[in-house]
């Protein structure tokens, strides 16, 4: 083979090899991230919530007044166009791939937590135009809110409905505001992010922090030693709609 | 030959009149939306697409039908057709910049548009159909003037312009393919997780397409001194009816699947457009309204005396355009968002802003396409005479 040959060959070859739709791909590339010094650092951030411990404070919402407080999340009276980071739904809603009409004593319309999955495969930053949603090296799912065109295709993609859009402006409806972190502007999607903020300061989530009961664990899935690792190897948990192959970070004890 | 746009009968400019007073109001109501946000529509948290998107993508069909036209002319050298395809390029212009402006005034930070130029992310299908669509416009631009531009001076069209026609056939088919892609690949979106998505889009797009442009050559033939070779309205009729044929299958064959499967998560959102879900039947006579037009008008279709019938013609061609568009411009959107991932049902309305705005971006692509339509017509006009 001649060299203007092998050139051409290697041209043609290296820009097959590079041009493979990213769409075939159905691993989205995380982003580089090197946390601060004395940030909580996993390589891939989880969460358990022990359904049972919550369902010993029927009334209480502590997690979420603490998450929504601290993200100035909102609250928008009506209920069509709410944002919401974490929230509580009823089995049914929840996992209304596991119907059944026999057990209607320990699930039924029984209050479950919601939040972002934090996917390992997540389909909103697949769908992303402009990659204003993408995943980091940790797992966790990020939103940046300036590059964010509001097309909403990430919501259309979400099968958990963990995405909110800013359907107006949000500041009048913020009633405390934390100047410590930015709120959104109209025309915009926003989600739970795993209080990357706090992690980066060496502090858990806010939602964990503010549980009294201790229900939610949140670690690293990957490191066996870790409390989430070790809990989940020894007691049943269940994930919201595993069948889809998002791979959703967030479990649910049951057992 | 713009010129040829500037004169025209009271009629013509009263038409334009009437359009550019809609659009002045829908551009107001944009303008309010620009300033309130997109919760003056009625979308939700659970419905986050709506009459916009629908319209969208709708119109991505009409501009992808101008091939009908083109292809039978180009590939199969059907003659009769040759004096038509201008008039599909032309609807596919119109009907390509209404899908943008759908696009623009849908999303939610309309300044930022350009972040999808700015940040190219090859693993978004909106990155694939921007490109297939401002694509599509362009080559329609070039074949559609170059065509004109030489029948105006009376000769042929450049040889350069040749590849650009070829190539903007398969793109025809390309818009609504990735189109569809758009909503298939959605995981836990039932309604629109089919394999036939794209086909059926086609199928649909290609019978209410070409059924816009056989009006649209009647009124030209009303208006002017323009005559169409009859054959060319037969060859066409035929188009809109095996393409009319092929929608109603494809459709069948999405019930069967769904309902000998039992399968609740494929039910749900049918049972919800064509009879109610949880006391919410908002779209019920909707899309019994949509089904029953489209199966009368192939009724119609199919008999050949109606169909070479002229008044039965555009009688049908008239029932399958709404049915298309109210099954693909209401039906599919709010199909695919209900049940929401809760299995709720949170019904959508439009609002009356959004319905002002839409209406200003249909009566922009019938601006267009008058406009576009008339000058054609004069150039044909005065190498006629």
């Amino acid at each position: 083979m001649d060299r203007r040959k092998f050139l051409k060959l290697a041209a043609i070859s290296a820009s097959l090899a590079g041009g493979v739709p990213g769409f075939f791909n159905r691993e989205v590339k995380a982003k580089n991230y090197s946390p601060p010094p004395g940030a909580l650092t996993a390589r891939r951030w989880g969460m358990a919530i022990d359904i049972k411990k919550c369902w010993e404070e029927p009334e209480c919402n502590d997690c979420i007044k603490a998450c929504h407080h601290i993200h100035n999340v909102p609250n928008i009276p009506e209920k069509k166009k709410e944002i919401k980071w974490i929230w509580k739904d009823e089995f049914e809603h929840v996992f209304p791939d596991k119907p059944n009409e026999f057990n209607n004593l320990v699930f039924s319309h029984k209050p479950f937590i919601l939040l972002c999955n934090h996917c390992k495969h997540p389909p909103c930053v697949r769908v992303c135009p402009t990659q204003a949603t993408f995943k980091r090296e940790d797992g966790i799912v990020m939103m940046d809110y300036h590059r964010c065109i509001g097309c909403r295709f990430c919501m259309a993609a979400c099968p958990f409905g963990a995405r909110s859009f800013n359907w107006v402006d949000p500041r009048p409806y913020i009633q405390d505001p934390n100047p410590e972190f930015p709120t959104r502007m109209k025309g915009v999607v926003e989600k739970c992010l795993f209080c990357y903020e706090r992690l980066e300061k060496g502090q858990i989530p806010a939602c964990v922090e503010a549980c009294k009961r201790k229900a939610l664990i949140f670690g690293d899935l990957e490191d066996e030693n870790s409390e989430i690792a070790q809990v989940l190897k020894s007691r049943f948990s269940i994930r919201r709609k595993p069948e889809l192959g998002t791979g959703p970070s967030v479990f649910y004890l049951i057992g | 030959m713009l010129e040829k746009a500037l004169v025209g009968s009271r009629k013509y400019w009263l038409w334009l009149a009437f359009l550019g007073t809609l659009i002045f109001i829908g551009f107001l109501a944009f303008l309010a939306q620009l300033q309130y946000g997109l919760g003056i529509t009625g979308m939700s948290r659970d419905v986050s697409w709506g009459f916009y998107v629908a319209q969208f993508t709708f119109l991505v069909g009409v501009a992808a039908s101008g091939v009908m036209v083109v292809l039978p002319y180009y590939l199969h050298n059907h003659k009769v057709f040759g004096p038509v395809t201008i008039f599909g390029e032309f609807l596919a212009i119109a009907a390509v910049i209404m899908c943008l402006l759908f696009i623009i005034v849908d999303i939610g930070q309309t300044h930022r548009l350009f972040n999808v130029l700015l940040h190219p992310t090859p693993h978004s299908m909106l990155f694939y159909d921007m490109i297939v669509l401002n694509g599509y416009l362009a080559l329609n631009v070039i074949c559609g003037w170059a065509a004109l531009h030489g029948e105006y001076k009376g000769t042929h069209y450049p040889k350069w312009v040749k590849p650009f026609i070829y190539l903007s056939i398969p793109w025809a088919f390309s818009i609504h393919t990735v189109t569809a892609f758009l909503y298939a690949g959605l995981p836990g979106r039932h309604f629109w997780l089919t394999a036939v998505m794209a086909p059926r889009f086609l199928a649909s797009a290609f019978c209410s397409g070409p059924a816009l442009l056989l009006i649209a050559i009647l009124i030209a033939q009303k208006v002017s001194k323009f005559r169409v070779d009859p054959k060319a309205i037969d060859t066409l009729s035929k188009i809109i009816t095996y393409a009319l044929l092929a929608n109603i299958f494809l459709f069948g064959c999405e019930l069967f699947t769904a309902f000998y499967s039992h399968i609740p998560g494929h039910m749900a959102s049918i049972v919800y457009l064509f009879k109610g879900l949880h006391g919410h039947t908002e779209w019920v006579i909707f899309m019994w309204t949509a089904w029953l037009l489209m199966a009368a008008a192939a009724l119609i279709l199919v008999i050949p005396p109606l169909r070479r019938n002229l008044n039965t013609l555009v009688l049908a061609c008239i029932m399958l355009f709404i049915g298309a568009w109210i099954d693909k411009g209401i039906g599919l959107l709010t199909g695919g968002f209900t049940p929401t991932p809760f299995e709720t049902v949170t019904p959508y309305r439009p609002t009356v802003p959004e319905l002002l705005i839409s209406l200003g971006i249909w009566a922009t692509g019938f601006l267009i396409m008058t406009v576009l339509f008339k000058i054609a017509i004069a150039v044909k006009e005065a190498r006629a005479a």
